[in-house]
């Protein structure tokens, strides 16, 4: 299998990428539109800078040339949600190209080719109702600033491109630059698939899928069309060259378009815009404000600090568990490990329940990092920590405060616990002496008996060691 | 008195020194209008609110407010520059009824200046055509003879100065569409540099070649009305970001050791011989008031009518698009889905001369020929624009004809279309270089039709070719643009 994919992105810009309307979703229908974005005869489009600044981000982030000089195009069709009947794009020379990204699929790292990434104006949208005859144009969404990132065709399953476009979805809102709501359409991809034979070094004839409009349906759909392709072969049919419209409910893809019917889109230089001239040094500032980015640190999370891919991926993934794990991890007080259970138990378990975000929480690296601290050194227990845990999220108190002012500090003094011990063996012999003989989940009663003498103050692991010393003797 | 006959700059002077109002002078260009828009068929829409407008300039007056020198100034505009609130046509059963929602940048600088918009003005449509022929709307007659066209694509604006239905006006010129009909009526032109007058708001033909410019009776009245319009523009990317130091202050009519480029290649064969002979005669009268005179060559201009015309082809296919039936302007009564309306909206709602061009385009941007043709004329672009920097390095400015020929009866080449698009020969390569021109008038035929001179200067030189313009206007007496016959 061979796949190529085209992701597009909508930006998170303020205002479009052509006029200074307002950039937003959900609003009443054609309420954010000016003459510009309505393309009503006689005005001119003029470029935000923003958005060329949020496209380089992204071509940094992939690892892209970016090109400092480059123009925008005309992309001539005619449809009714487009109101000039061309989109402006660009075409020949774009403004990031020759970039890879790396994932990592079932723990190895897999390198994909990022052929190009471009800037685009969005399109409006139709809308069908029953309510009236024919079909409405809402103009709201025309000149939202797109960017197109179009891959190398290196992925060779479906575990592959799920994997890219999570990346690419993540490393999207690690750097800002999109707010990657898939049901809102701000991310939609086109798939190309191709099959051949294992070892063969030419590709297949593609066919290019529309209309995916989730990661899961992008899965589906090229599970479905590499069987397709394999079905006509193996039947002894030639796969042609065309656009196919994929159909999630029904799970299967459908002709759009054949090749001989293939749009000419007439690309030619747009004369309404200047050439796009970025400073170096504005492309070495943009390169600079890029974080270390989701796909790299979760090659460092399992290579370095030995957590597994699935935990790496789902801290790395989020912005603000990363920040909470790596700032943990920098103080240096508790295990990786540690840390990375309690972001993905505990405390994603509050974030999902309350659907509030970490920093919206008194919850800081620094009282994390205390209480886990606390954990390992046996001064309180597993479930002590759990009632710290709540009590920081409710008062926003220090953890060593709270252990205080609860007592909840487990007893370790060796003295104090031989004392104990001894006497709760001295009251149990029935248990002693069946421990004796051979019985020995009697040793579990005894420790037990231990700690509710010590109302669990006690310290379990050191209880256990003394009680089993004191039983071999 | 025939205050229609004045110039700008005599009626500026005329309305401070209290010599005529601002109403009076309203009235006056009202009534003219109403005696000879019949005939001439400049206007394609009249503006009710002129004479409130002009009161409005007279009551700030009499309050002793500081005005614009146009303020009170009747001015007409071409159909393609957007006003808002007034239909905007094109001259094209397209957009008969568009009125749109704002103005054009230049509108919005009329209009603070306090100029009195009398109309809007007929075109060729979509400002396709030398002769004001293709108009949908209405056929537009020279007022120096009513059986011959006024030129085009702005011979509404020409037109309308020279039958003093307006004072001064504004036309649009992407191949020689202010210039040549200048040179026609007989009146003054300027096509400014390319990115000097802000394009937003003018309905697009040509995007990379399209230039706002003033047409008037004088070089005065035309160099005030490009001061005004003139200026960097955020709404127009390609507009230049520059100083624009005033033109009219900087008028000068001396021309000692001024360096008149002439190119051969702009005097050969289909040039008439009289329209030469008056434009020598016009060289002449500048080299013995001090000019130096120095022949020079174009190699490239063979070429540049069929650069042009599959440039702005290319351009305006793709321009004209929007035009679609869905959103604004004409939409076919009967179709059936969407494909059939698209169809029969931009059959029936396009004349032959824009299908022709957008079927000229669409083809040179196809796939497949987009190299042989849109990408070869780039190059010859670049070619061309080298060519005159050259030149401009020898010489101070460039004089050569106009239009081949004077005004032709109606009708005469609306059916040759390759005749018609030859007759550009001399206007089109200063758009595909994109330097500045003005057409003046260099003497008329045995029958009384005006023709035409053309002065290209380099880059942003307007004061230049202003100053060349207004040393001629002065040396030959002054221009006489109204026709006493009508």
């Amino acid at each position: 299998m061979v796949v190529g994919l085209e992701v597009h992105a909508e930006l998170n810009t303020k205002s479009k990428i052509y006029c200074s309307c307002r950039n937003a979703f959900g609003l009443e229908v054609n309420t954010q539109v000016c003459p510009v974005c309505m393309g009503m005869p006689g005005t001119l489009p003029t470029l935000n800078e923003k958005v060329v600044e949020y496209a380089v981000k992204m071509g940094h982030a992939m690892n892209c040339k970016i090109n400092s000089v480059c123009k925008q195009d005309r992309k001539n069709y005619f449809y009714p949600d487009l109101p000039k009947a061309y989109q402006i794009s660009q075409a020949e020379v774009p403004l990031c190209e020759n970039g890879y990204l790396d994932v990592m699929v079932d723990g190895e790292e897999k390198r994909i080719g990022v052929t190009r990434i471009h800037i685009e104006e969005d399109a409006g949208k139709l809308l069908h109702d029953d309510a009236f005859a024919g079909s409405l144009v809402d103009l709201n969404r025309c000149g939202v600033p797109l960017i197109e990132i179009v891959s190398e065709p290196d992925i060779r399953s479906s575990a592959e491109a799920k994997a890219y476009l999570e990346t690419i979805k993540s490393i999207l809102q690690y750097i800002n630059i999109s707010d990657c709501k898939m049901q809102e359409g701000s991310i939609r991809c086109d798939v190309n698939v191709s099959v051949r034979e294992k070892g063969s070094k030419e590709f297949g004839t593609r066919c290019e899928m529309k209309n995916v409009n989730s990661f899961s349906a992008a899965v589906r759909g090229i599970e479905y069309e590499f069987k397709r392709q394999i079905e006509v072969l193996e039947a002894g049919g030639t796969i042609m060259q065309e656009t196919r419209r994929w159909d999630d409910a029904k799970g299967m893809s459908f002709t759009m378009r054949s090749k001989e019917d293939a749009q000419d889109y007439r690309y030619f230089p747009e004369p309404d815009l200047l050439t796009i001239v970025v400073d170096e040094k504005k492309i070495q500032e943009l390169k600079e404000m890029i974080p270390e980015l989701p796909n790299i640190k979760i090659r460092r999370y399992v290579k370095e600090l030995g957590l597994s891919q699935v935990d790496a991926t789902l801290i790395a993934e989020d912005m603000e568990r990363s920040s909470l794990f790596d700032t943990c991890v920098e103080m240096g007080k508790c295990k990786p490990k540690s840390v990375s259970n309690w972001i993905l138990a505990d405390i994603a378990k509050f974030t999902n329940d309350t659907g509030k975000k970490i920093s919206e929480t008194p919850l800081t690296p620094q009282k994390l990092s205390d209480l886990i601290e606390q954990v390992e050194k046996g001064v309180i227990s597993n479930s002590s920590a759990k009632k710290v845990f709540q009590i920081i999220l409710s008062t926003g108190k220090a953890p060593l405060d709270i252990i205080k002012e609860e007592g909840m500090a487990q007893n370790s003094d060796m003295g104090f616990l031989e004392n104990l011990a001894k006497e709760v063996l001295a009251n149990n012999e029935k248990s002693v002496t069946d421990y004796k003989n051979g019985k020995t989940n009697a040793l579990g009663y005894l420790v037990g008996q231990c700690m509710k003498a010590s109302k669990g103050k006690a310290n379990p692991g050191i209880v256990k060691e003394i009680v089993i010393k004191m039983l071999s003797e | 008195m025939k205050l229609y006959e004045k110039t700008a700059a005599e009626l500026s002077d005329m309305l401070r020194a209290k010599e005529c109002s601002a109403v009076e002078l309203c009235k006056d260009i009202i009534e003219r209008t109403n005696a000879v828009e019949d005939k001439v068929g400049a206007c394609v829409t009249r503006c009710e609110d002129a004479l409130q407008k002009a009161e409005a300039v007279d009551k700030a007056f009499a309050e002793g407010k500081e005005l614009h020198p146009l303020a009170g100034i009747p001015i007409g505009i071409k159909d393609n520059i957007s006003t808002k609130g007034i239909r905007t046509t094109c001259a094209s059963k397209m957009l008969e009824n568009y009125v749109p929602p704002y103005n054009a940048t230049v509108m919005n600088k009329v209009e603070s200046a306090n100029m009195i918009v009398t109309g809007k003005l007929n075109m060729d449509e979509f400002a396709m055509g030398s002769s004001t022929e293709t108009s949908y709307i209405k056929k537009t007659h020279n007022p120096h003879n009513l059986d011959c066209v006024p030129g085009g694509s702005s011979g509404g604006s020409a037109a309308c100065v020279a039958a003093g239905e307006a004072i001064v006006s504004l036309g649009s010129d992407t191949g020689g569409s202010i210039r040549q009909p200048s040179a026609l009526c007989g009146t003054v032109g300027l096509k400014p540099t390319y990115g000097s007058v802000s394009r937003y708001g003018l309905v697009a033909f040509a995007s990379s070649l399209d230039q706002i410019g003033p047409i008037g009776k004088s070089v005065k009245d035309v160099s005030m009305l490009y001061d005004l319009i003139c200026g960097h523009d955020k709404m127009d990317a390609t507009s230049a970001y520059r100083e624009y130091p005033g033109t009219f202050v900087g008028l000068n009519n001396d021309v000692k050791g001024l360096c008149i480029g002439v190119p051969k290649e702009y005097f050969g064969e289909g040039i008439d011989s009289y329209v030469k002979e008056s434009v020598f005669n016009a060289i002449k009268l500048l080299e013995s008031n001090g000019a130096i005179v120095k022949e020079i060559s174009l190699p490239s201009t063979e070429y540049a009518v069929n650069t042009y015309y599959i440039i702005a082809s290319a351009e305006a296919s793709s321009n004209l698009a929007r035009f679609d039936g869905v959103k604004y302007g004409f939409r076919a009564k009967e179709y059936d889905g969407l494909i059939d309306m698209y169809q029969k909206t931009r059959s029936e709602g396009f004349g032959d001369e824009v299908k022709r061009r957008i079927m000229l385009g669409t083809f040179v941007l196809s796939s497949g020929f987009y190299d042989a043709y849109y990408k070869k004329a780039k190059l010859v672009q670049r070619k061309i624009a080298q060519e005159f920097s050259q030149a401009f390095k020898e010489c101070d400015v460039i004089i050569t004809p106009t239009y081949p020929t004077p005004a032709f009866k109606i009708g005469e080449n609306i059916d040759d279309p390759l005749k018609m698009y030859s007759g550009d020969i001399c206007t089109v390569t200063v758009n595909i270089a994109g330097l500045p021109a003005i057409s003046v008038p260099c003497g008329k035929t045995e029958s009384g039709l005006p023709l035409g001179m053309q002065m290209i200067g380099a880059k942003f030189a307007e004061q230049t070719i202003l100053n060349t313009a207004y040393a001629y206007e002065t040396l030959c007496g002054g221009f006489s643009c109204i026709p006493d016959t009508l």
